[in-house]
């Protein structure tokens, strides 16, 4: 357009420099442009060749100016002076800092690394900190998976090699029914909002299960309002209706799944439950023809979906396919039966199924692109099943949540809805075998004063011999991680560490170093709890029960107060991070990427980034990997050094992109001197495209599977079985009803054990049930992520501040009338395990037995860099007051509040009541919890903010 | 009183908000007062940022709205701003001339100079679209990015409003609405695009989309007389790789 004549500069230059890195307003790892001037950050938006949000940009990431200079920032390193929780520090040098931790570690590193507990939060660098962790030779790490989402991601990669959120997505392209469940607003944030976008511009179908009707649910075709922590039995009778109705994909089922294995029938023995194999190992099937029994993965063979079966040996035995279809064809999964659970009415449920089946299978779209098979056979095109389900944390976090995500996933398989054109879509570098490995290391063999563990410390059990425990059932992590508390953890169990440590169970726990994990405040589960715990003191010697706490974050949050050392951290615009293939990389459907952070500015503050630290330590400690033989370090120029020069395996480093001497390669290949400039010359991503010929039945597909075999992402290129039954669960069945060499320590675990692993998935209620004998706790309690706030990161943003200020506690409205309260009603939520106040706020869109809040906004006095009479901190307020780290007593052990396969931690099974508060009660939320000092580093807050001023051009601003 | 210009603007630049598919993520909302805090009408000012009761300037605001009862309602996200009217009130109210409507591209603009902050236009605007900056006593507005659309230092598939640029679910559109033959235009034609209060008759540019009918479900089939019931369905099935 050409402008028109006015006394305005149109022609003003957004800055006089741009620089692309990865945004961390969020854990969604978009690409941005920071546009400079003056050098000061004038605007950041999004890069329009990023491959994962294509130059969106959401309300957090455009805010990321007010991030970075945020007053909260911590400015220098921090030692306790007073008591821990006083929040009294003073100021030292880095040296003193480095030197202080080098002394308290290396004396754990030479008695017993496991009195380290080295726990990292919602960082994006695990593959450095749990490799560090492996190099000390503690089995003590984990990142924030265990109250996140490792239901899901276990969920998954037991069951078809991958999962939902960061290992596979719909195909937003070609679906035409999109089913979501229990997805909060900021999972996977942009890719969601824009493959929604995508759908509704194409008229696609769009059903979101969910509690509550906001952000996406709000736009969905249908809103499915179901109560929480029964999405497994609704899930459990769309399947019971595919399966009577006879609406299923059995060529997917035969070709790609376990549904024709054999499965012994033999209850009572050591091998009851297990999968028939032949002299090799290789599953066994039925042949129909031949009538006797044959290798399930040969070509040709016509094998018999059901039939109870008498082996030449006299084994008997049914193929995986009978076993599920007669658990779900039982009227137990009737939606009948399933509404009065669900709140979903039975119709409401077949409608569904039909729904399901008639996008799924009838009329299916083709897309014109021949395909090879892994057995060598050609298709000429790659036909749809166009159903895309996506599920996230309202799955994950009940202590259900791995058998419901399962079931999902038996659902799809049903459908032959994964990896097909308008299905879920694996992301590289998955799909993976089921379960992958490698196994977790920590077994008292592998660990020993002054040397590397043996393996990693998180990794996927197959069976209880894999299991971290004392021969006497004891748990050998503080987490409890791989224990017969949690035999399936795969991510562990942040949430429990300080709950351990403080009860030095199993061991004492010397140093406790943690980062960006505000485990003293909202990433905790009962906050009260945890601070008990860091401020424990043995009453003989009047020592803290963890003896020292080190801390890294970026700024002055609720857990720095009660850490003896703090290391100040930087700002995402300050540092080089990768966002590596070997722990969580940026890869979509249609290829494998990773990308990384470049420092924009020089910290103007006496901070490091946490990995230089890390690395630094590291070579202070003498760590292998981090230490030449001479002594000197292996990392002289710190992280950046790393990135380009770590090598796991040979040619195999935290970038993938531009190796080779060259910079020709992709994947494996020698070290490039110049690997970082070429990520920062492509907008600091690096991203491999798929051919078209592999793109889909990635699972199944030889040529994807070549290529993913030669990029090291799996062992060979066997096709991928999805497994519609899990051995491995059933295999600590076995150990529980008294078979092999590691069983349950006492009769309560193992009634834990034979309670709630299936090898077939299948909804149980949670572990507190759905409503407790005399109904004193009538309502479940849950809490949604804010579009536009994450975590506790946001309330110092003086613009995301002003969206989400306090928070409220939203209540149907039915219910509202019928208690005489109205909007801004002060009320007590008292549950099993505590009691707050809160004000509510009535709405049509939510389940009738659920109440609900914004996650996070609740903040402590004093913290964030808040003046004190903040809203957040007189007005917010956190379900997690409410919420224990234990089951009650009864239960007959001390057994997390969790998923019992996986330890998720269960933080959505709360369930309360609900009182009005006296008219005449204080206008502030409750627990008032005593105020923090401010931040020692902080400065006064402004009374007004006009950012931007400086940089207006032909007119100066008035002011 | 300001006059409007003499000849009704062509050309009407604007923006078409599809309420269908806008989740309320609030991107448009914080990266236009990003854009905009260092642009035309720097700063877009914020009162006690860190305290009690944080208030700023925002061009561009999303509220949530419940329609409907229970379970049948919906839950509407609805942005809010500059409708960039062709008779506007805020324009013929103002004492001094300092806002004004252009000829160019009718987009209605606030002149600082001019301004004397009387808010005569805030209360003139039904729609809540004025924006009282405190600090410097003068009121603005959205621009329609004005300092964006026409920068030719900005690749041209930029030269959008930001909040356009920048919203995840394309719920945003910017075109030319005078033109019927623009994309805009299509859409506002196909969906049903409505004006925003228009028994005012100011004449709003800006168009919303309304929420799409809900797709019903097709009605399960029933249980057909003579179905194979339970396995015996698949009894005689085998099946190969």
């Amino acid at each position: 357009m050409n402008a028109p004549l006015e006394p305005i500069d149109y022609n003003r230059p957004t800055g006089d420099e741009i620089k692309t890195t990865t945004c961390y307003m969020c854990a969604c790892r978009c690409g941005i442009r920071v546009h400079l001037k003056d050098g000061r950050v004038r605007y950041i938006d999004g890069n329009p060749d990023h491959p994962v949000n294509g130059g969106v940009l959401c309300g957090k990431g455009a805010a990321g100016i007010m991030q970075h200079y945020s007053p909260a920032r911590l400015t220098k390193p921090l030692r306790r002076k007073g008591a821990r929780g006083a929040g009294e520090f003073e100021e030292i040098e880095w040296n003193e800092a480095l030197t202080m931790a080098t002394s308290w570690l290396s004396e754990v590193r030479n008695t017993d690394p496991r009195r380290l507990a080295f726990f990292t939060g919602r960082d994006q660098s695990q593959s450095l900190t749990g490799f560090w962790a492996t190099q000390f030779g503690t089995p003590n790490h984990a990142a924030h998976g265990g109250f996140c989402s490792v239901n899901m991601a276990a969920g998954g990669i037991y069951s078809i090699g991958g999962s939902f959120w960061e290992f596979g997505e719909p195909d937003w392209e070609h679906a035409r029914m999109l089913l979501m469940f229990g997805v909060a607003e900021d999972h996977d944030s942009n890719p969601i909002k824009i493959g929604l976008g995508k759908l509704k511009s194409r008229g696609a179908k769009v059903v979101s299960v969910n509690p509550v009707r906001t952000g996406y649910s709000a736009i969905a075709d249908e809103w499915v309002g179901i109560r929480p922590g029964t999405d497994g039995a609704f899930v459990s009778a769309l399947i019971h209706e595919l399966l009577r109705q006879d609406r299923i994909d059995l060529e997917f089922l035969a070709r790609t799944t376990d549904a024709s294995w054999l499965i012994n029938q033999n209850p009572g023995a050591a091998d009851h439950g297990l999968v028939i194999k032949d002299a090799d190992g290789a599953p066994l099937g039925w042949d129909g023809t031949a009538d006797a029994p044959t290798p399930a993965r040969t070509p040709g063979a016509n094998l018999s979906l059901i039939g109870e079966r008498t082996l030449p040996d006299g084994r008997k035995a049914k193929t995986v396919f009978q076993l599920l279809a007669e658990r779900f064809l039982d009227g137990a999964n009737n939606p009948d039966a399933v509404a009065a659970i669900t709140d979903v009415p039975a119709e409401t449920i077949r409608n569904l199924a039909n729904d399901l089946a008639a996008a799924a299978l009838d009329d299916p779209m083709e897309i014109q692109q021949p395909w090879t098979d892994w057995t060598g056979k050609r298709h000429e095109t790659m036909v749809a099943r166009p159903v895309a389900i996506h599920a996230m944390r309202g799955i994950s976090a009940h202590s259900n949540g791995f058998d419901t995500c399962r079931l999902i996933h038996v659902l799809q398989m049903l459908l032959g809805a994964i990896d097909a054109p308008g299905s879920f879509r694996y992301k590289p570098p998955f799909p993976k075998p089921v379960p992958p490995g490698p196994k977790p290391a920590g077994k008292a063999d592998q660990i020993g004063p002054g040397r590397p563990m043996a393996g990693p410390p998180l990794g996927f059990v197959a069976g209880p011999e894999d299991l971290l425990v004392d021969p006497d059932g004891t748990p050998r992590r503080i987490d409890h991680a791989y224990s017969w508390e949690a035999p399936v953890a795969a991510h562990g169990l942040m949430h429990m560490v300080i709950e351990n440590a403080a009860k030095q169970d199993p061991n004492p726990i010397d140093v406790l170093f943690m980062y960006m994990a505000n485990m003293g405040w909202n990433s905790s589960m009962s906050v009260e709890n945890a601070l008990k715990g860091l401020t424990a003191k043995d009453e003989e010697t009047g020592e803290y029960k963890i003896k020292h706490v080190i801390y890294s974050d970026a700024f002055w949050s609720e857990t720095v107060a009660y850490a003896d050392l703090i290391f100040p951290d930087t700002t995402y615009l300050e540092r080089w991070d990768a966002i590596s293939l070997l722990d969580r990389p940026i890869s979509d459907a249609d290829g494998p990427a990773d990308a990384i952070r470049q420092p924009i500015f020089e910290p103007d503050r006496d901070v490091r980034p946490f990995q230089e630290v890390v690395i630094d330590l590291g070579h202070r400690l003498g760590l292998p990997a981090f230490t030449n033989e001479d002594g000197t370090a292996k990392f002289p120029g710190g992280y950046k050094d790393y990135l380009v020069n770590h090598e796991r395996t040979p040619g195999v480093g935290p970038l993938a992109g531009w190796r080779g001497e060259d910079g020709d390669k992709g994947g494996i290949g020698a070290k490039n001197p110049d690997q970082l400039d070429k990520y920062i010359e492509n907008g600091c991503f690096w991203k491999h495209e798929l051919e078209p010929e592999q793109r889909y039945f990635k699972h199944s597909n030889k040529s994807y599977l070549e290529w993913s075999a030669s990029m090291g992402f799996i062992p060979n290129a066997d096709p991928i079985v999805m497994h519609l039954y899990s051995e491995p669960l059933q295999k600590f069945r076995l150990a529980a009803e008294g078979h092999g060499d590691v069983q349950p320590p006492t009769d309560a675990a193992r009634q834990r054990v034979l309670k709630n692993f299936d090898p077939i998935a299948s909804w149980r209620p949670p572990l507190n049930g759905l409503e407790d004998a005399d109904n004193a706790y009538p309502l479940h309690a849950i809490t949604q992520r804010p579009m536009a706030m994450y975590h506790s990161w946001g309330s110092q943003n003086a613009w995301l501040r002003q969206i989400h200020t306090a928070n409220r506690l939203f209540m149907a409205r039915e219910l509202v009338e019928e208690m005489g309260l109205k909007d801004d009603s002060w009320v007590y939520v008292t549950s099993p395990n505590g009691k707050i106040k809160a004000q509510i706020k009535a709405m049509e869109g939510v389940n009738p037995r659920t109440v609900w809040t914004w996650n996070a906004i609740g903040k402590r006095k004093g913290a964030w860099g808040l003046d004190k009479d903040a809203p957040e901190a007189t007005k917010g307020f956190l379900l997690n007051h409410l919420i224990s780290e234990l089951l009650p007593d009864g239960q007959g052990g001390h057994w997390p509040n969790a998923d019992p396969v996986t330890g998720q931690a269960a933080w959505y099974d709360l369930r309360v009541k609900i009182e009005p508060a006296p008219a005449d009660t204080a206008q502030v939320s409750e627990p008032v919890i005593p105020a923090l000092p401010n931040n020692p580093g902080g400065k006064p807050n402004p009374s007004r903010l006009g950012f931007g001023a400086a940089f207006r051009g032909r007119k100066e601003a008035r002011s | 009183m300001t006059s409007l210009p003499a000849t009704a603007p062509v050309k009407k630049l604007g923006l078409v908000i599809d309420l269908d598919t806008c989740v309320g993520c609030h991107a448009c909302a914080v990266n236009c007062k990003e854009w905009n805090t260092g642009g035309e009408m720097a700063p877009l000012t914020d009162m006690d940022p860190y305290g009690a009761e944080p208030e700023g300037v925002w061009f561009n605001r999303v509220h949530g709205y419940e329609a409907g009862d229970g379970a049948n309602g919906r839950t509407v996200h609805f942005p809010r701003s500059c409708l960039h009217c062709e008779t506007p009130a805020c324009v013929t109210v103002c004492p001094t001339g300092a806002s004004y409507k252009r000829e160019e591209d009718g987009i209605v603009l606030v002149d600082e100079d001019k301004c004397i902050g009387c808010k005569l236009c805030s209360w003139a605007c039904p729609y809540g679209a004025r924006e009282f900056d405190e600090t410097v006593g003068v009121m603005k507005k959205c621009t329609l990015c004005v300092d964006r659309i026409y920068n030719e230092t900005i690749p041209e598939a930029e030269r959008v409003p930001a909040c356009v640029s920048t919203c995840p679910a394309s719920a945003r559109h910017f075109g030319d609405l005078g033109d019927p033959n623009s994309d805009v235009s299509k859409l506002v034609a196909e969906r049903g695009g409505y004006d925003l209060a228009p028994e005012f008759d100011y004449k709003p540019t800006n168009k919303y989309l309304p929420p799409r009918e809900r797709m019903p479900s097709a009605p399960a089939a029933a249980e057909a007389a003579g179905e194979p019931q339970g396995l015996l369905k698949w009894v005689d099935r085998m099946l190969s790789i």
